[in-house]
């Protein structure tokens, strides 16, 4: 093979360039726009999937198998820099892999925005932002890192503004860049006091320091750990720093949501990985209890707060926290046992929380695709206006029910086998330490058997009142099947969800160089059996799971079916008729069971955190069981942000109130606070 | 270790051919209990049978997923069967998944039947999805934490490790950690089968039903898929609660006196159960929807109790 992993990177990154160019260059003619910039867009993707692949197939561990100079070194510590060592490979691969499903389904749903909004600067700016992320989970030096950081948090703020006409388009815009750059500004202090300790800023500095961990003191180490746990869990949407989330994903274009729910939240994962596993060595018990228990938080409260959603973009954005937190409960688990001395187990839980991650990634896409092709056709994210979808979009019904199955952690699918190896990691950490501490792991279990659980209610609410019954409305009951770019570009993840499901087995191998890399085991060979087909925890007598050979199983089982209708119900005939309506003139619409409806007995249950409130107003003539007209309004209370973040801004804005005194725009003032501060500085100096 | 076709086939059968009969015999002995006659415990074979020689009407407003639901919900239920040890210590299937796949699998049939629900468009459907998605929320993690404390006791998830393990171990499973998790495994099972206090299979009133209230638009073959798939779901449920806390006379190899003596401990410790459930749908009184969450918290601190104890008793 002539083609170097090198040559298709570069041509990724050039091919991004071009396309955001190209979506400038033609801005006045908007389907030439279209076609250019997102054209180059797919293909750039797939150059950098390919590049990744080829990286991670080397086996290459702990030398990066590529380094690359984009730009000569212009000032003293910066340098432009990437390298794809297996980690960045592996997320190289998640970014290129998503980017390129979602360019290609952006090709078919930019065009509704024709006529309505710029499609060049759409597109220019999706590059950008493809181009962006590639490079934060490739750049080899923290400044780098942080410039294309920050380029990326940009060019995601505009693509959320993009609809900025609307006023809650607005507003979630505004949240998400001052919750991203607090969350920069975090980062920037961990870098530094890493740079305290190593003098450098490159990241092969940064890794010397796992192996010398008495470079750091161990209160600069901790602070490191809070600061980066803070930073980058901003970016990742961990509870209680989440709020930003379910506000800006859903008002962006579906494209764009698809794309930070599935892969820019997952740079800050990747951040978490880079710094606790490579960066700051053995750690402490309690950062692994800090993780596990706010992983198991989030994961909990993300998925409670969905189920209260009937905005279809905010429901699947609350899934994502609820992701994160799954996410970090194997990471959680894996550094107590780094801690407790148990390297295989602490592989088995960083493997379970890679595996997640990129599972989520292709899951949350694609059911983020799907919710774009719904948007399209019924212009609407309100459930409560939709239904009966599955007969006029029947392809996208379908991806979006493998979706559906594969989050809610069912079997063959994917989510089903990262949770599997969570399960497993959690259950066998019971053994690895005395200490009460280990209780954690298998409560840990149980409230992640909750999530999955709420999980699926809250599916079977999105998908059967979505895509099931009768259409509520008039957009729905008009609504066709997407463009075909649109379809392939869920087809393309429909696929990876179900490769992924189906062969986990050989997909973990990619993972060996990963995990050498950080944690210095390979563990694929132990978790496979049977030449591949079963799965299994560290152990065979720990447990064991094969998706294909269920998958395959399953459906040579429906010969039972087929064999009791040869016997028993080759006569019987089927006939269409209408559903019982217990004598009425016919079932409407307004009869169905609604969104909130659904989760009305959740709501009831874990009222205590929901603070339900409801008001019906009723107006009747002579008897309140014949009113004319009812209004019905009902609020769930969102904890955070009344309790913690509506006070915190109360109190920002009252201090910048007092703040103004002292810029009362005199500049006799403003000399004579010059002088004072010199003054203190001269004295401070002596 | 490797699946066994023959095992598989023998297992299905008798999932297939048992499950009615459980079902059966609870009716009749529900009846007796409350001075009726009730039906003949053979009598859900010939409802089955009538059913898969109906014609289907099928609801104008349902799509595929209608369609897909009882097929989904059979299979699940057979495959989970598959995973538990029944008649002999080694399930035909436990290689392909132990306690977390068959969880899963009856999860992904009870996701197939609350969309089936939801599909007609009808009210009654939903209101059943609904309440069906949320009591198995708050039973699973009881269910779970339950088989965890005997899975982190054994060190395996595999069905057959577990059984294996306890039933070298003798008479130390009467132990109170075994009793608490038992008890809260219990009332999983009353919950997740849609028993009395949780649920009231004979009910004729659609506003109080939960599962039949999903197969109100069912008919047909269908019907009998989605019938025959719950039944065979309780049966894998029994199975469980009675081979992992009590794993007497289970069948350690293949020889026909070994698995014939299997065979009929099985059936004894099944029918005890079963008697057990009568008992307890028969003194106790539906419980109104919101308070069944009181009484699977009850289980879940049952369950919490019983991983506590771990550290006393072993």
């Amino acid at each position: 093979m002539d083609i170097s992993p090198t040559t298709l990177l570069v041509l990724a990154l050039l091919g991004y360039i071009a396309g955001g160019l190209a979506g400038l260059a033609f801005c006045r003619h908007e389907k030439l726009a279209n076609f250019c910039s997102f054209g180059c867009g797919t293909l750039a993707a797939l150059c950098g999937t390919v590049a990744c692949i080829m990286s991670l197939a080397t086996g290459a561990t702990t030398v990066a198998s590529l380094q690359l100079q984009l730009l000569p070194t212009l000032i003293p510590y910066v340098q432009f820099t990437i390298s794809l060592d297996p980690l960045s490979a592996f997320f190289g691969l998640l970014v290129s892999l998503l980017s390129f499903a979602l360019s290609l389904y952006s090709l078919g749903y930019a065009r509704g925005f024709y006529g309505r909004k710029n499609v060049g600067v759409l597109g220019a700016f999706f590059n950008l932002l493809l181009l962006a992320t590639t490079l934060v989970v490739m750049a080899d030096n923290a400044f780098f890192f942080l410039m294309v950081w920050e380029i990326m948090a940009l060019s995601a703020y505009c693509l959320v503004s993009f609809e900025h006409e609307k006023p809650e388009t607005r507003d979630a815009g505004v949240l998400y860049f001052v919750m991203s750059h607090i969350g920069t500004g975090c980062i920037m202090l961990g870098f530094l006091l890493l740079f305290q300790a190593t003098g450098g800023y490159d990241f092969a500095g940064f890794h010397a320091l796992s192996a010398k961990p008495e470079w750091l003191a161990s209160g600069s180490r901790n602070a490191a750990f809070l600061l980066f746990l803070a930073g980058f869990g901003i970016k990742a949407g961990i509870v209680p720093l989440h709020t930003w989330l379910p506000a800006a994903h859903p008002v962006a274009p579906s494209n764009v949501s698809a794309f930070m729910s599935g892969v820019l939240i997952k740079t800050g994962i990747y951040g978490l990985t880079r710094v606790f596993f490579y960066f700051l060595g053995t750690p402490p018990m309690w950062w692994g209890v800090t993780v596990l228990t706010i992983g198991t938080i989030s994961a909990v409260l993300g998925v409670l707060y969905a189920l209260m959603q009937h905005d279809l973009k905010r429901l699947l954005a609350y899934h994502s926290i609820e992701n994160i937190g799954i996410i970090l409960m194997g990471f959680g688990a894996s550094l107590m046992f780094l801690n407790t001395g148990h390297p295989l187990l602490a592989t088995l839980a960083l493997i379970a929380g890679l595996y997640h991650t990129i599972n989520h990634a292709v899951f949350k896409g694609l059911l983020f695709l799907g919710a774009g092709a719904v948007l399209h056709a019924t212009h609407t994210r309100d459930m409560e206006q939709m239904g009966g979808l599955a007969k006029q979009m029947p392809q996208t019904a379908f991806c979006f029910l493998i979706g559906a199955v594969a989050i809610s952690a069912l079997p063959p699918l994917n989510g089903f086998v990262s949770e599997w190896l969570t399960y497993q990691s959690l259950l066998q950490g019971f053994g690895s330490t005395d200490s009460l501490l280990r209780l954690m792991f298998p409560i840990g279990g149980a409230l992640l058997a909750l999530t999955s659980a709420l999980a699926a209610a809250c599916f079977v609410k999105a998908f059967g009142i979505t895509f099931l019954a009768q259409p509520r409305s008039e957009p729905a009951a008009q609504a066709h099947e997407v463009p075909l770019t649109m379809l392939l570009g869920q087809g393309v993840l429909v696929a990876a969800c179900v490769f992924l499901g189906l062969f986990p087995t050989f997909f973990l191998r990619v993972l060996d160089p990963l995990t050498q890399l950080l944690t210095g085991l390979q563990i694929s060979q132990q978790l496979t059996l049977a030449n591949g087909l079963v799965l299994s925890g560290v152990n065979q007598a720990g447990g064991t799971v094969s998706t294909l050979g269920i998958a395959v199983l399953g459906v040579a089982l429906l010969f039972v079916p087929f064999a009791l209708w040869l016997v028993l119900g080759q006569k019987t005939k089927t006939r269409v008729g209408p559903t019982w309506d217990c004598g009425l003139k016919g079932l409407t619409p307004r009869m169905e069971y609604t969104a909130t409806g659904f989760s009305k007995p959740i709501r009831m249950i874990f009222k205590a955190l929901f603070r339900p409130r409801r008001e019906v107003q009723r107006e009747y003539d002579f008897s309140p069981y014949f009113a004319t007209s009812i209004r019905f309004e009902a609020h769930v209370e969102e904890v955070f942000e009344t309790r913690i973040y509506r006070p915190l801004q109360r109190l920002v804005l009252r201090l910048s109130r007092r703040m103004r005194a002292l810029q009362a725009g005199s500049l006799q003032a403003y000399l004579i606070y010059i002088f004072i501060t010199l003054l203190l500085l001269l004295l401070f100096a002596l | 270790m490797k699946p066994d076709t023959f095992a598989i086939v023998l297992q299905t059968a008798l999932l297939m051919a048992l499950a009615p009969l459980v079902t059966g015999c609870i009716r009749n002995w529900k009846a007796r209990l409350q001075n009726r006659r009730g039906p003949r415990v053979v009598q859900p074979y010939f409802d089955l049978i009538k059913f898969l020689r109906k014609d289907m009407v099928i609801s104008e407003h349902a799509s595929w997923v209608f369609s897909a639901a009882p097929y989904v919900v059979f299979i699940t239920a057979l495959l989970a069967g598959l995973m538990v040890p029944m008649v002999a210590i080694q399930a035909p299937l436990s290689l392909f998944g132990g306690v977390l796949a068959v969880v899963g699998l009856l999860a992904l049939g009870r996701f197939f039947m609350a969309l089936g629900g939801l599909d007609p468009a009808s009210t009654f459907g939903g209101m059943g999805s609904s309440r069906e998605m949320t009591i198995a929320a708050i039973a699973e993690p009881a269910l779970m934490l339950a088989i965890f404390t005997v899975a982190i006791t054994v060190g395996s998830t595999d069905f057959s490790h577990m059984v294996a393990a306890e039933q070298e171990s003798g008479w130390d499973m009467l132990n109170p950690t075994h009793l608490m998790a038992f008890a809260a495994l219990f009332i999983v099972l009353l919950a997740e089968t849609g028993r009395v206090p949780i649920d009231n299979p004979a009910t004729h009133l659609e506003l109080t039903m939960i599962h039949e209230a999903m197969l109100l638009e069912y008919s047909g073959r269908y019907l009998a898929l989605m019938e025959w798939g719950a039944s065979v779901k309780q049966l894998v449920l029994m199975s469980i609660l009675v081979n992992v806390f009590l794993p007497v006379g289970l069948a350690g190899d293949g020889s026909l006196l070994t698995l014939g003596l299997g065979l009929a401990f099985f059936l004894i410790k099944i029918f005890a159960l079963s008697a057990a459930v009568v008992l307890v749908e028969t003194v106790n009184a539906k419980l109104r929807l919101f308070r069944v969450p009181d009484l699977l918290s009850a289980a879940f601190v049952l369950a919490a109790m019983a991983l506590l104890s771990t550290f006393l008793f072993h």
